[in-house]
């Protein structure tokens, strides 16, 4: 069962191995710039709607395969409107906004699933009058103009301009010098911490560059040794994210040995010591890396703690409580579940109505990123948040699937579109990448699927022998 | 003596772990009608399947010699160029294409890049006048009945030059008059040359049609008669058919007292959810004791599944009417929801299809049906669920590494458990199994009935639906038995035997075959 074992492993860590595979491919090509602090920040505020609409789509999805594809004109018709409303009202009544864009989305929710649970629309047709019907909605009320927002409060909370940050001291960093001083060993051959020693590297080689030295590839190597080195020089952390972090780091290794500990001590099945302990520390140690990273910057964007709390949030339900549990049971085996006394349709309208008040969230962390609503905003999304999920594993026959999959998806997306960006790739060809890579992780999962049922036929004679029984 | 047509030679088919036919032999003469009659699950569909190719050369071990000479059929195409048609028992038919449409799906008129529709229209038609169809050949399908899509099917076969037609079970969704007008087409296509193989399970259909009788049991050939030199009433037909002995393949249950009525349903009558004219439960009034095991016995088709999924909140049918009185209290159950609530179970016949979730584990199918049991509101007490599927996998003994295993991953026998276990925990009065043993092996069934045992122990009221007879007699307190959706008997266990069960069935069509003019009883 060696085979069978590797297949396990692929199936279980391919998107994650795929997804460090590509971080390296991009750091070397663009010389590292892609994991510069304000790269790594603005991968997560650039792709907050994709966390959010995947998690919603992920909903729809376990059911049966089923799409939303109106999500992006329903962000823009939230957005719209917590637009214009934000105009027309007194800054610091903000919150009326707030609610009035989750409403507008709770409606579009709710209006989906009472037509596809009670009314038996097929999903692809009700969400597809969504989609042209929510857009044109959405030009209605911005008049087809664009709509500034510049509600500091509003913008801050949510995750706009350059302010959205946890505030905290922030203290000089001790590491930069070591890692200048790496750098000027690379380039010069001499490892040194002292700024005066980098301050001379960097002069030499913008000397370099302006006496065109260098050209091609050797010249954007320079250059961008120049920037990161004079990066280094001047960089501070952020304290409050940095102990946030370390925090989470700690607690992440405490709370999964003492549930170990509880497990065992309960009889279950567990893994093995040493596989959970690496895969303990390598997550503690990302999580580091990542604080760090971000500390360097400017701290914790806003927008990432709203990410955070909506995957929390529908990692929560998914898993732990009876929704979620109906929710992979409907798109397992629908007639199965409605004859396990479950109200089946109850649970497709729960799916598309969560996914509105998610579409309507996607709306207002857009209009505080954007600073503003135009009517094209969203086009696309729908496309997005569906790519994330089935990269992230989910069956597009429904009932496999989950937020931690979600999460590789919309983050391997954004690391693909950023990368190609900061490396100068035209935008069309970003899009033929992008979608091979869809092709790639869903062809991926079929073959490992073909494979697992070869395995099982040869293991398993019992249930050919009863196959053919009913056959005969 | 007539040419011999086809020629099966000890045909011999293993599935892993199972011979589904073992040393079958058959003999066909051009021009004749010849039956397969046998129990379900005998080896007909088998024997057929290796036939026609479905189950290509080289997966069975024997001779099929067709017309003089040995045939290795890889597919259906293969069979269908020699002239071998099989019709199955669902009707393959497309139901918003025209009957022309349909009858050349495959085999399109014309040339490779145009289909010629007025040569389509016209063979069409040319074929229907052949089976008496009247319909124009650009009808659509679904505006006309079962019985002429049937009739339609056999058009579509003239129209491949089918020399020898193989009808699976053609009359099982027709009423009499359809039924007759079928049988009353093959004599005629006889007539004219056609040999034909007809499986049925009705048994009179075959004394009317057949000319021989070949009766296959647990996978052999046991016997065949000839209508011109043999007896072949049906109480002969039954005989080879069930002439099996009851061993001690059940166990015995000890002093278990039968209390009062559990669950009692009166005047039951429900309606095909399609063909809304056809009555598949037709005034059914059963009942059902604490503690007792009442079988329910009847061939394929003939209303059990429906009977149980109407009652079991209506999952079936339409125009469902009738009382339903649970531990003497009359009760509506508009839903599978209000069924369970009111402590009523259907384990279903089909548990892949309607009984489990196989990309789920254990532990998640085990608690699917009752979920408010092993949480608080709607979170999911995962360290209590954990328990139960546990608790349920020790009691039933089911054999898997863990309870996170995919119950997709696990053998019929284990899935059986798995289903089994899941309706035990949403802790029900009445318990109804639709064929509990179903394509499992011996020793998983023995173990069914054991659970079975246990359940009367405990007090509930089991409602056994079988079609394996030896099984129903021996699991049993009484059995009703049921034939073309109505209740046609009602024994004790102790009373019963193989032959006044069949007896009950047989009486029954003979009775409706031999008054022509009551017209269709559906």
């Amino acid at each position: 069962m060696g085979g069978n074992k590797i297949t396990n492993f692929l199936r279980k860590y391919m998107m994650l191995i795929a997804t460090v595979v590509v971080v390296f491919a991009f750091y070397s090509i663009t010389f590292g710039k892609t994991l510069y602090p304000m790269n790594i920040d603005s991968l997560i505020s650039q792709n907050a709607y994709v966390f959010v609409l995947g998690t919603g789509m992920l909903l729809c999805i376990l059911t049966g395969g089923n799409i939303d594809l109106s999500v992006g004109s329903v962000v823009c018709l939230a957005g719209g409107l917590g637009a214009m409303i934000l105009k027309s009202i007194p800054d610091h009544l903000w919150p009326i906004a707030f609610i009035a864009m989750i409403a507008m989305g709770l409606l579009v929710g709710l209006w989906h699933g009472y037509w596809i649970a009670y009314r038996d629309v097929p999903p692809f047709i009700a969400t597809l009058v969504g989609m042209l019907a929510f857009r044109g909605l959405a030009n209605i009320i911005m008049q087809g103009k664009s709509v500034d927002v510049d509600n500091r409060a509003f913008l801050n909370i949510f995750g706009g301009g350059n302010s959205c940050y946890i505030p905290g001291p922030t203290i000089v960093d001790k590491l930069a010098p070591y890692k200048a001083g790496l750098i000027n060993y690379r380039e010069m051959g001499t490892f040194s911490t002292d700024p005066e020693v980098i301050k001379r590297t960097i002069a030499a080689f913008q000397q370099n560059i302006d006496d065109g030295v260098w050209e091609g590839r050797k010249l954007e190597s320079a250059k961008a040794t120049v920037t990161e080195l004079s990066m280094l020089l001047k960089q501070q952390c952020n304290v409050v994210c940095l102990i946030v972090f370390a925090l989470l780091a700690v607690g992440l290794v405490i709370f999964t040995f003492v549930n170990r500990k509880r497990l065992i001590a309960k009889g279950y099945k567990v893994d093995a010591l040493s596989s959970v302990v690496i895969k303990t520390v390598l997550i503690a140690i990302v999580i580091i890396w990542f604080g760090y990273k971000l500390s360097c910057y400017q701290g914790i964007p806003t927008a990432l703690i709203w990410i955070a709390l909506v995957l929390g949030l529908f990692a929560y339900i998914t898993t732990k409580t009876t929704l979620g549990r109906n929710l992979y049971a409907v798109g397992g085996n629908a007639k199965a579940t409605r004859l396990s006394g479950i109200d089946t349709k109850k649970v497709m309208f729960s799916a598309y109505t969560l996914m509105g008040v998610l579409s309507g969230f996607a709306g207002v962390l857009n209009i505080a990123r954007l600073q503003g609503s135009t009517p094209t905003y969203g086009v696309g999304y729908e496309m997005d948040a569906i790519a994330a999920c089935f990269i992230g594993g989910a069956s597009a026959y429904g009932g496999t699937g989950s937020i931690g999959g979600v999460i590789i998806g919309a983050a391997l997306m954004g690391i693909i579109n950023q990368g190609m960006s900061i490396a100068d790739t035209p935008v069309n060809y970003q899009k033929v990448v992008k979608g091979i890579v869809l092709i790639a992780a869903v062809l991926f999962d079929v073959i490992m699927q073909m494979r697992r049922k070869g395995a099982k036929k040869k293991a398993s004679n019992v249930a050919a022998s009863e196959k053919g029984g009913a056959k005969a | 003596m007539a040419k011999v047509l086809l020629e099966m030679n000890s045909i011999t088919k293993t599935f892993p772990g199972v011979k589904a036919l073992d040393n079958v032999n058959l003999q066909v003469e051009e021009g004749e009608i010849h039956a397969l009659v046998g129990e379900n699950g005998a080896g007909k569909s088998t024997l057929m399947n290796v036939l026609s190719g479905i189950y290509p050369y080289g997966s069975y071990e024997g001779d099929i010699i067709y017309d003089g000479e040995v045939c290795n059929f890889h597919n259906i195409k293969d069979s269908e160029k020699k002239g071998i048609v099989i019709i199955h028992q669902e009707l393959a038919l497309i139901p918003y294409m025209t009957i022309g449409e349909n009858m050349f799906l495959g085999n399109e008129q014309g040339s490779k890049w145009c289909i010629d529709w007025n040569k389509t229209y016209a063979e069409a038609d040319k074929y229907l006048e052949m089976v008496g169809l009247t319909d124009s050949s650009k009808t659509l399908i679904k505006d006309i009945g079962t019985g002429k899509q049937q009739l339609v099917e056999i058009a579509k076969a003239l129209a491949k030059h089918a020399k020898l037609l193989i009808l699976d079970e053609p009359t099982s969704s027709l009423n009499e008059t359809d039924s007759r007008a079928l049988l009353d087409l093959m004599k005629k296509l006889k007539g004219e040359g056609m040999t034909m193989i007809i499986i049925s399970h009705k048994l009179n259909e075959v004394s009317y049609v057949a000319d021989k009788i070949t009766v296959i049991r647990d996978g052999s050939t046991i016997e065949t008669l000839d209508a011109a030199k043999d007896d072949i009433s049906e109480t002969r037909i039954i005989k080879g058919m069930v002439g099996r002995e009851i061993t001690d393949r059940f166990p015995k249950r000890h002093d278990v007292e039968i209390g009062d009525v559990m669950m009692e349903v009166k005047d039951w009558t429900v309606y095909h959810p399609e063909f809304s004219e056809r009555k598949v439960c037709d005034d059914i009034s059963i009942n059902v004791r604490a503690g007792e095991v009442v079988g329910i016995y009847g061939l394929m088709g003939a209303g059990r599944t429906e009977l149980a999924m109407s009652i079991f909140g209506r999952s079936y049918g339409i125009g469902i009417s009738g009382e339903l009185k649970l531990k003497g209290r009359q009760v509506t159950l508009k839903s599978p929801k209000q069924a369970i609530e009111a402590g009523l179970a259907y384990v279903t016949e089909d548990r892949k299809g309607n009984g489990l979730v196989l990309s789920n584990s254990i532990l998640r199918n085990t608690t699917l049906a009752n979920l408010k049991g092993v949480s608080s509101g709607t979170f999911i007490d995962n360290d209590k669920e954990y328990a139960v599927a546990q608790e349920y996998v020790e009691k039933l003994r089911t054999k898997t590494p863990s309870v996170e295993q995919l119950v997709g991953n696990l053998s019929g026998g284990n899935q059986q458990k798995v289903l089994l276990a899941k309706w035990m925990f949403a802790n029900p009065d009445v318990l109804i199994l639709d064929e509990p043993t179903r394509g499992i092996d011996v020793g998983a069934k023995y173990e069914i009935y054991c659970i079975i045992n246990d359940l009367a122990k405990a007090g509930k009221s089991v409602v056994m639906i079988s079609s394996e007879l030896p099984e129903v007699i021996g699991m049993s307190d009484r059995i009703y038995i049921m034939n073309q959706a109505k209740i046609v008997g009602e024994m004790k266990a102790s009373e019963a035997t193989q032959e006044n069960i069949m007896a009950c069935i047989v009486g029954v069509e003979g009775d409706t075959t031999g008054a022509d003019g009551e017209g269709s009883e559906a």
